[in-house]
Formats: C-alpha cells, structure tokens, sequence
C-alpha cells in the first residue's frame, strides 16, 4: 500500500515525499478522478477563494508548520495548489487562456503524490491562516476540497483510510478488544456511574470520542456523572457511539456522510432534541456544521458541544459548581472549536465558576495555535518528527503561562500532548476541562 | 498617424473596451457559478453574520495584532506603494484632465513637484517590492508570471510616466505616447491576472467573514 514517489521532474518544486497509494490505479486515472472531484467542489464561493490570491505569502506566517521550519514548501496556499491549478486551467473565466499560454500546467499523478505530505502530515486543518489572509482567502476550507480530491484519486494516508474504510462499515475506527458499548458499560461499573444505553426516548443523546474510550475511560465517565447529576434524560446508542468522523480527515465526502448519518439516524430513533458532542473538536465540526449538509436538510435536532451545553446549564441555574482548587491552570483552545467553530467563552465561563485562576496562552481564542494532532496528523506515523517540531512553540507557551495545570477541551489534542509529554519528558499534563467539572458538582 | 495619437485614440479604446469586458467576464464568471445553500444550524441568525461579514471587508485591511510582529514590515511596504500608486493616479493634474476629457469628472490636484516626488518614492518602492518578491523565500517560491508581469505593467507605467514629466530620453510627444501605451498594456492585462483583486478584495472578505460569523467563530 505504501510507495516511494521519487519523480519530482514533473512534480514541479516541491520535495518528493513518501507517498501511500491506495488502489491499483494507472497514473492517467488517478489524474482523472481528482479532476472530476475537483469540478464537484468548484462553486461560487470557492471561485472567490481560488481567484483571489494575490501571492502575498502573508499566510505563512499564520501557519505553525512554516514558523518551525521555515521551509516555504508549507505556506498555507501553496498546500491547495493543484486545486488552484486545476480550476484555472479547467474551470474559471480565463481557463482557455491559461491552456493556450501554458501559464498554469496539467496536474500530474506525481504531483498529487507529492501534495500527500502537503496536504495531509504538514496541515492540521486549523484554520490559522484563514485569519491572516489580507484577502480574506479560507484556506482551511480549500484544504478540506483538495483533500476530497486527494482521497479520491486513492492518495490518502494509508492510517486514515484504514480507519474511515473500518469506521464507516463497522462504527469503529479499528478493531478493539470488545464493543465498544460493552466497553463503555464496563467503564460504567469502574466507576460506578450509571451509562445509559439505547433507551427509546431521550432529551439528550450522546456520544464519545473513542481516545477517550481507549485512553482516558475517565473522561467518558465523567460525561455519564454530570447527566446524571443535572438530571437530564439522555442515552449513548450503541449504533451511533464514536464522535470522531474518520472520512472528514482522510477527504472521503461518502465515508463522512455515512459516518455521520450512523448518529444523525440513532438521535432521530430516540427522539433526541440535542446531541451532545463530546470533548472532541473535529467531532464537533463534522457534526456541528458539515452534518447538515451530508445529510441534505438542516438537522431535527440541536447540536452542542459538551462545554456550550453546560455552560447553557450554568446560565439557568441548573449546573452549580464547587471552587476547585488556587493554583494557576491554563487552557488550550481547541483548533475546530474555537476558530473553526466559535465555541470560545463557554469554557471561560465553566473555568470562571470552578473558581480557577486561569493564566491564558500567549495565543489563546481565536489565534491559539494547533496542538499538532489536528486534521488526521496525530494518526499518521511518518508525520511524528515534522509534528514535534511545529509544537514546541506550542508547549513552550504552555510552560511560560506559569500554570501548575493545564486544561483543554478535545481528547485529540490530549492525547496529542500526552505524546508529547512522553516524546520530549514534558512536565506538564493535560486534563479534561470536563473531568475537573464533573469532579467539582455542586 | 502620430504614436501618440494613435496610443490615445484606438489603442486606449481597444484596451478599454478589453479592460471592461475582460473583468466582467471574470467577475460572471465567478459570481454565476453554483451555489449550495448552508443548512447548518448558524449560531446567531443570519442577519448579525451578515453584518459581521460586511465588518470584516474593512477590519480585514489590518493585520490582527497577533499576526503583525511576523507580517507588519510586508503589510506596510503593500500599504505605502498602493498609496503611492493612489495618489500618482488620482492627483496629478494632467491626468485629472485626462479622466475629465473620457468621463466629463474632475476634481482638485496636487502640485506636480509633490507627485513627482511621490511617484519616485513609488517606484522606489515598486523597486524594493520586486527586490523582496525574490528574496524571501516564501514569495520566490510561490511567484509566477502573473506575479512579475503585473509587476512589470505597473512599473512600467511609473518609469514611462516619469520620464515624461522629466523630459527625459527622447522628444515629450513620444514619452507621452509611451506612458499611454504603457498604460493601455496595463488594462489589457488587468482582467487576466492578480491585478483583479481590486475587484475581488471585498466580495472575498465579506463571504469568509460570513462563513465565520455564522459559525459564531472570530473573523
Ligand atoms: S490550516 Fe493550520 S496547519 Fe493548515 S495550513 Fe493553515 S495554519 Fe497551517
Ligand atoms: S495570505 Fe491570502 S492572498 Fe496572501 S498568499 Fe496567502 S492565500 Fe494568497
């Protein structure tokens, strides 16, 4: 599955980078097939960002992967650049003209390859640059469309299409030891709160990121004891549970569809009138604002994440909280929550009601950077040295914040930490925003 | 017929009729693409997005102070030779005249000492943008044609302009011809490249500001 791409001769001046293939594809097809997803992303709005780069480079400066490196090969735009090559040449007003003059050249199967470690282990969907452009370009978003290109030319990392390719027939990203559910009923008995599982009717369905499963069983315990105590009715639907959408990272627009209608069809079978993402941010996003789309019709129902739910709690006087502790903690914000998804004072309002002394990053809310994990990247192995290096800043602010803790919101970029912690003996750890509040109920 | 005449009489109509044609086809071109409607739930209704997202056509004109420290030197260069540009275009007096003989509106000037000296420090500029553009590693490396050739237009137009004023290189009449040839190039090639975004600055900002604001996010 994996191969070597060593062409760079038409690949134009970006490095050649190991590649993964997928598919027993001739060159001209996979050619073929980005173009035609291509032309499914071109509209209106994407012509606008595709037409109006100025070549400014400012964008770089936005993006952690430059700042480490200072290689231009990652300036934000540039990792859309067969994108923009094929709509000019294809598909925008001038496209003959471009043709005639040679001025932008055929995309080619070497060059897609290369764009893999562009487009995928060198950019974490972030969305820093998109705040930066002077023309107010969404990069992130364009990175989202040549992903779904790339995935269906078969040129996604062989980690996150093994884990969409699983996650859309089964519900799981892999394999594991039991179900999931009886995991969860088991995390349940451990520490001894009630799971509701697959009841008919519920106010509120949820639904947990399988890190937390997997590595941090607490935080999913703690989702159950803060229910519990507001007294919610709600239920985890063994056919609906994971939050994260595996087909969003790798590009494939069908698997992310499918993997989102798994939990869009089990709140509509219990009636749900929200459903509760939990700390999970690109969850968040898949489900918050692309679901809708999949699906064809806005949602019947709401979705909040966990922390704008509680912190809605909080307002109405139903979620009360006990001071936890003096020290100074910090917070990461995640990436798809905050800039992405516009969930920025809910924390601040649940760590302000803990009583917390909270020390912000240099770059917090909006302009915080990635933790590193984003997009897909914590999953794909090669992509670990070129992630320790775009994070140290990242962990140099947390270090210089004076905080004895440090807090986030998104299991990823907990586990994206806890890698690092055991990569570079940090001292810090993170910790769930979410455990601190169900540790604390009042 | 004399190259002055005939750079002011069909060489500006050809290049206008290309320069008026030319943007709308790229405009249309953009704007009667498809649409898909958002059905996403937005965080605080359409309207506020919407206002946010006219907002952000402005605010965008500067840099998030998290940003300047790392950008604020490219930014101020940008802003100073567009002034610049500005003033040279819109101030002196022969090419107020210029605009009044072709759409009938004038308006007051600036003492031709003063824009010469502001179209040297223009050029000055223009100068150290190209110097730039090939020095910093992220724009060599995402420059093309488009990039230098719309470089070269506006340059050109400024040294052709100022050698006029100046009387400098060869009889004023054909310097003249030279600056409204140079001119002329200029608008045959603005509907084709990166020159557009004078168009396209604030459709683009209005919709990302949009976007973001429907999301409730910071813009
Ligand atoms: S989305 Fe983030 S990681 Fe990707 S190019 Fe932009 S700033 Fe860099
Ligand atoms: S900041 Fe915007 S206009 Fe400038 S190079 Fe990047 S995408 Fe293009």
């Amino acid at each position: 599955m994996s191969a070597q791409s060593v062409n760079t001769t038409t690949a134009g001046r970006v490095r050649a980078m190991p590649a993964d293939l997928q598919g027993d594809l001739s060159n001209r097809a996979r050619v073929e097939r980005a173009m035609q997803s291509f032309a499914l992303e071109y509209g209106s709005l994407t012509a606008f960002r595709l037409e109006s780069c100025i070549h400014c480079g400012i964008c770089a400066d936005a993006c952690h992967y430059y700042i480490a490196t200072e290689d231009p090969q990652y300036t934000p735009i540039l990792k859309v650049e067969p994108f923009k090559q094929a709509y000019k040449r294809e598909s925008g007003p001038y496209a003959v003209f471009f043709k005639l003059f040679g001025l932008k050249r055929r995309v080619s199967a070497d060059e897609l390859e290369n764009w893999q470690h562009l487009l995928y282990d060198s950019c974490n969907m972030c969305g820093r640059c998109s705040l930066i452009c002077p023309m107010g370009i969404n990069i992130s978003e364009l990175i989202e469309q040549t992903r779904h290109a790339m995935f269906d030319a078969g040129l996604a990392p062989a980690e996150l299409y093994a884990k969409a390719k699983h996650q859309q027939h089964s519900g799981q990203p892999e394999a594991s030891k039991e179900p999931y559910r009886d995991m969860l009923l088991a995390i349940g008995r451990q520490y001894k709160v009630e799971i509701p599982m697959d009841k008919d009717q519920a106010e509120v369905m949820l639904c947990v990121p399988r890190t937390d499963i997997e590595h941090y069983p607490k935080s999913v315990a703690a989702l159950a004891r803060v229910m519990q105590h507001l007294g919610v009715s709600c239920t985890f639907r063994s056919d609906g549970l994971v939050a994260e959408n595996y087909g969003y990272y790798a590009g494939g627009r069908e698997w992310q569809r499918k993997i989102s209608m798994r939990l869009i069809n089990e709140a509509l079978a219990c009636h749900a009138k929200t459903l509760i993402v939990p700390e999970c941010g690109h969850a968040y996003t898949a489900l918050r604002w692309e679901a809708a789309e999949l699906y064809g019709k806005p949602l019947p129902f709401r979705v909040r994440h966990v922390t704008e739910y509680l912190a809605g709690q909080l307002q109405t006087g139903r979620l009360k909280l006990r001071k936890a502790g003096n020290g100074a903690v910090t917070f990461h914000d995640p990436c798809q929550l905050v800039r992405k998804g516009g969930v920025m004072d809910a924390p601040r309002q649940l760590m302000q009601a803990l009583g917390l002394d909270l020390h912000e990053l240099e770059n917090n809310k909006a302009f915080s950077f990635c933790c590193g994990g984003g997009g897909g990247v914590l999953d794909i192995q090669r992509a670990a040295p070129l992630r320790y290096r775009a994070m140290e800043s990242k962990l140099r602010e947390v270090d210089d914040s004076g905080a004895q803790t440090f807090l986030t919101s998104c299991s990823d970029c907990r586990a994206t930490f806890d890698d690092a912690k055991a990569h570079f003996n940090w001292e810090q750890t993170p910790h769930s925003l979410l455990e601190l509040v169900a540790d604390n109920l009042g | 017929m004399e190259l002055l005449e005939f750079a002011r009489g069909p060489a500006l109509k050809v290049a206008l009729v290309v320069f008026c044609f030319g943007v709308l086809w790229r405009l249309v071109g953009t704007v009667l693409l498809r649409y898909h409607r958002h059905l996403s739930e937005p965080r605080d209704g359409y309207f506020k997005a919407f206002m946010l997202g006219l907002l952000v056509g402005g605010s965008r004109s500067w840099p998030h102070k998290q940003y300047i420290k790392r950008t604020g030197y490219g930014e101020a260069l940008g802003y100073a030779y567009h002034i610049g540009l500005f003033i040279v275009i819109l101030f002196f007096a022969p090419h107020v005249l210029f605009i009044k003989s072709l759409f009938g509106v004038s308006w007051p000037t600036l003492p031709s000492g003063i824009v010469t000296i502001i179209a040297v420090l223009t050029f000055t500029l223009l100068l150290a943008v190209l110097f730039r553009r090939l020095a910093h590693r992220v724009l060599r490396r995402l420059s093309n044609f488009d990039d230098y050739f719309s470089w070269f237009v506006t340059t050109l137009v400024i040294v052709t302009g100022l050698m006029a004023t100046a009387h400098f290189g060869a009889r004023y009449e054909t310097l003249l011809a030279w600056h409204i040839l140079s001119f002329d190039l200029l608008l045959i090639w603005y509907p084709f490249g990166k020159l557009m975004h004078a168009f396209y600055i604030f459709p683009s900002r209005i919709i990302n500001g949009y976007f973001l604001a429907r999301k409730g996010a910071p813009s």
